[in-house]
């Protein structure tokens, strides 16, 4: 446990300290809040794909509900950014979970495809509904999140805003990983049955896990809102839904620090493969059909397998000297 | 305690089970024994919840159970173990166990996110009591060892102590001699008895007669999903229907 | 024109898309009844029918009936490319390994499509010609004779293969039972193969024959994949009768749709599709299933 406690610690420095003061503004300062938006997505999803062990491609409904939900209410209606945001979270958890009861029925490539049409159709209607959300143009003029005269208005601003956010989430997970739920969800992916015979209520804590992700979800949709200050239903689509499921799948499905690993390098990645922009898909595509053939743990599986393999050779050859 | 009347489960054209009827009674053990394809799986899969019958009751301690489902039935006091052992491989020896006090504990999500104090103690009882369970059954010395890493026999102890955790009064145990060698057996028999003495009524499914007949206080025979006979080991023994029915008329 | 002629007209129009929808459908049912997998990479086989059929018509300047066998041709070849490279070499084929790998082979095809052929949209000339025909106060293009026309011959020629040719039963065998197939000596691995070359093929024959209509580009797969899917769920994964008329009905349905409001006309497919997962898993045309864990 306090091994845990110490990691966590260590990660916050960096991300909070650390960081900031290396990278001191600039467009990188932009790509690394939107790391801390993805790897809040990518830890809700996770809790769902990789503790639960079910697999959801519509993340990007949720995630777009609660940009656009806070959104709405903020610049049309004038209400107060932080409530929004809360009321948001609980209504989006709240249709998650009323849904959550006859999706989570389905198992494997059925729940996928449930879960793939459900955010489809979010999607759709986001980008139809034009009179309430802007439609395919977009929706403008979300004021920033502020406090008091203190307003959330530049990037360091926000990294400092969301990268809280974020790490409480990550607190959040971890416990809850290595807690008796986080055990009841390892035991559902692992034999659903075993599960439910041993007393588990496999059903409804699958539900309030879904509704859980959805609630981060919508949590980091309306960050995502108030600090873009703008808001398009391309943003929310099946492909995104698709890299988030990367995300998590190249971190390492089950382990809270793979999904930060994973969302940085999908977030970094269209940065670093500039040049080749068009390339980027494909390359999507190979490292998940390669990661899951060759590495099925992720990054956090190859990290490991690699320490191991350097603390053998190191010990290896403290062992022939002495 | 436990009774079953009249069931019966149609599968598409098949009868699995043809109204099928018996009782078991507190504190003992009972054994419920037949030919391949007798329904003897397809009965305890009904009993614990997995199945769904198509006609007939099964009522514990008087209360109608039937169809519900295998999550209630284990807060009844109603648990099962698996022929194929359904371990939670991702996990430690000891993890499994702590999956099985779920029940015996009450942390929900928002407290084990929080980490709140009280979540804390609670964890830690429920590792000790794990612990004990694993002793209990004599492989404590596994506790942190990766659970599909375990030979067949320590495995299926494993499952064991998992179901003990949740002090259920009846534990229905589907082959669990299946896949021990003769000591494995043997050390089954008396860990078997030893769950009885404790207080916790035991229904099995078996093919090993030496087991059967030397650790069952009544037995029950199944055949082309009827019941065929219901007795003593003694009685069953000595009865003619029986004998045919596993080695052929004549 | 009355509100009965506009009615035949969705509903014909319904049908042609509907018959895409229909071969699509099978190729999921096909290789879903032969592996237990979904195969989400389906959509890409029929996008790279047509745009290979672009291909080859326009730059290669191959007559159109050749261009139809190169593209059906090299996308079966694609099919066993992907067959052998994704699928096969998996270790571990939990049902999450397998979507994730299909998508990833899906997403990968995709950039491999755009890659080559950029992001534009293209055309196919259609088959014989544009005059116009009418039907009972409707018009149908004579595109529209030939996908019913192609669809009627694969689904005959499906049937056929499943039940009278050896390799067909085979196939048929291994949806049922996928080890007794092997302990009959049936080569399990082939008849995979052999599964997704003839759901490649018959995805890209579809692809083609609706890209005059449709235009075609890099991205069309995922739509197409989805309501292909959802014309199988409808089906219940069969490999026959019930996908084409889960296809036909769907096309049909949106069609209608799309006469009340162009815009949501896409979600009437994924409506259906959760409908149907919700309610009736195991399609509409099957027997209700005993209740098993």
């Amino acid at each position: 446990m306090q091994r845990e406690l110490l990691k966590f610690a260590l990660f916050a420095a960096v991300v909070l300290v650390v960081a900031p003061l290396y990278f001191q503004g600039g467009y990188i300062l932009n790509v690394l809040v939107f790391v801390g938006i993805n790897t809040m997505l990518a830890i809700g999803l996770n809790l769902l794909l990789g503790f639960a062990g079910q697999i959801s491609l519509g993340q990007a409904a949720f995630y777009g509900l609660g940009a656009y939900v806070s959104a709405i209410l903020t610049t049309t209606h004038g209400f107060n950014p932080w409530l929004s945001m809360i009321f948001a979270a609980l209504a989006i958890g709240a249709l998650a979970f009323v849904i959550g009861f006859p999706i989570l029925k389905l198992k494997g490539h059925y729940l996928a495809m449930a879960t793939l049409g459900f955010g489809i159709i979010v999607y759709i209607v986001i980008n139809e509904y034009v009179d309430l959300t802007g439609g395919p143009s977009g929706f403008p003029g979300i004021p920033n999140l502020s406090i008091g005269s203190f307003s959330f208005d530049s990037d360091m601003k926000n990294y400092y805003l969301i990268w809280g956010a974020t790490l409480g989430v990550m607190l959040l997970a971890i416990n809850l990983a290595r807690s008796r739920i986080g055990r009841a969800l390892r035991a559902i992916h692992d034999s659903e049955v075993a599960a439910q015979v041993l007393g588990i209520n496999a059903r409804l804590l699958k539900v309030q896990i879904f509704a859980c992700s959805a609630m981060i979800s919508s949590l980091a949709g309306s960050l995502y809102a108030h600090y873009i200050t703008f808001v398009s239903p391309s943003t929310f689509g099946f492909g995104f839904s698709v890299e988030l499921l990367t995300m998590v799948v190249i971190g390492g499905l089950g382990s809270i620090y793979g999904s930060f690993l994973g969302a940085t390098l999908i977030t970094l990645l269209p940065e670093i493969l500039r040049t080749f922009h068009d390339y980027d898909i494909v390359f999507y595509g190979a490292l998940l059909m390669i990661m899951t053939i060759f590495l099925p743990g992720g990054l956090i599986q190859g990290g490991t397998l690699a320490w191991n393999y350097l603390r053998k050779s190191w010990s290896g050859k403290g062992g022939a000297d002495a | 305690m436990l009774e079953v009347k009249e069931i019966t489960c149609v599968f598409g054209g098949l009868i699995a089970l043809d109204q099928v009827s018996f009782a078991i009674r507190q504190g003992e053990i009972t054994g419920v024994i037949g030919p391949n394809g007798a329904g003897k799986t397809t009965l305890f899969n009904i009993v614990s919840g997995i199945y769904s019958r198509t006609a007939g009751q099964i009522l514990f301690n008087g209360r109608d159970i039937s169809g519900l489902p295998p999550d209630q039935l284990a807060r009844l006091g109603l648990v099962r173990t698996f022929q194929n052992i359904e371990l939670f491989g991702q996990m430690t020896v000891l993890e499994n166990v702590m999956v099985g006090l779920h029940t015996k504990s009450r942390c929900g999500i928002l407290a084990c996110a929080l980490k709140l104090p009280w979540h804390l103690a609670e964890e830690r009882r429920i590792r000790s009591r794990a612990l004990e369970l694993l002793d209990y059954v004599g492989i404590a010395d596994l506790a942190e060892q990766s659970a599909a890493s375990l030979p067949f026999g320590k495995g299926r102890l494993l499952e064991i102590a998992r179901a003990l955790a949740l002090e259920p009064q009846i534990m229905l145990m589907d082959e669990p001699a299946a896949g021990l060698n003769s000591r494995e057996t043997w050390e089954l028999g008396d860990l078997i008895r030893k769950i009885r003495s404790s207080g916790v009524t035991v229904v099995l499914v078996e093919h090993d007669m030496e087991l059967v007949m030397d650790v069952c206080d009544a037995i029950v025979v199944l055949n082309l999903g009827q019941k065929l006979a219901e007795g003593t080991p003694r009685q069953i023994q000595d009865n003619s229907a029986v004998i045919a029915a596993y080695l052929g008329e004549g | 024109m009355n509100l009965s002629d506009q009615l035949l007209q969705y509903i014909l129009s319904g049908l042609s898309t509907g018959a895409i929808y229909a071969l699509i459908g099978l190729g999921f049912a096909i290789i879903y009844n032969s592996t237990g997998i979904i195969n989400f990479a389906q959509g890409e086989f029929v996008m790279f029918g047509g745009m290979l059929g672009v291909y080859f018509f326009h730059k290669q300047g191959l007559a159109l009936p050749i261009a139809f066998l190169l593209a059906v041709v090299v996308t079966a070849l694609c099919g066993v490319l992907f067959e052998r490279f994704a699928i096969r070499p998996l270790r571990r084929p939990t049902p999450m390994n397998m979507v994730i790998i299909t998508i990833g082979g899906s997403i990968f095809l995709r950039g491999v499509a755009m890659i080559a052929w950029g992001k534009d949209t293209h055309v196919l000339p259609t088959f014989s010609g544009d005059e116009p025909l009418s039907f009972a106060g409707a018009t149908l293009l004579p595109q529209h004779l030939w996908i019913f026309a192609i669809t009627i011959l694969l689904i005959i020629g499906t049937k056929l293969f499943f039940s009278h040719t050896i390799s067909g039963k085979a196939m048929s065998a291994c949806a049922v039972n996928r080890r007794a197939a092997g302990l009959v000596g049936i080569d399990v691995r082939r008849m995979i193969m052999f599964s997704f070359i003839l759901s490649s093929a018959i995805g890209a024959m579809a692809g083609i024959i609706i890209a005059p209509l449709t235009m075609t580009s890099y991205d069309v797969g995922v739509m197409l994949g989805l309501k292909g899917f959802c014309a199988a769920i409808i089906g219940g994964m069969s490999s026959g009768l019930p996908t084409v008329i889960g296809g036909l009905l769907l096309g049909v349905l949106e069609s209608l749709g799309a006469g009340f409001s162009s815009g949501y006309k896409d979600a009437v497919a994924f409506v259906i599709l959760l409908l149907i997962l919700f309610f009736r898993p195991q399609g509409l045309f099957s027997r209700g299933s005993s209740e098993r864990v």
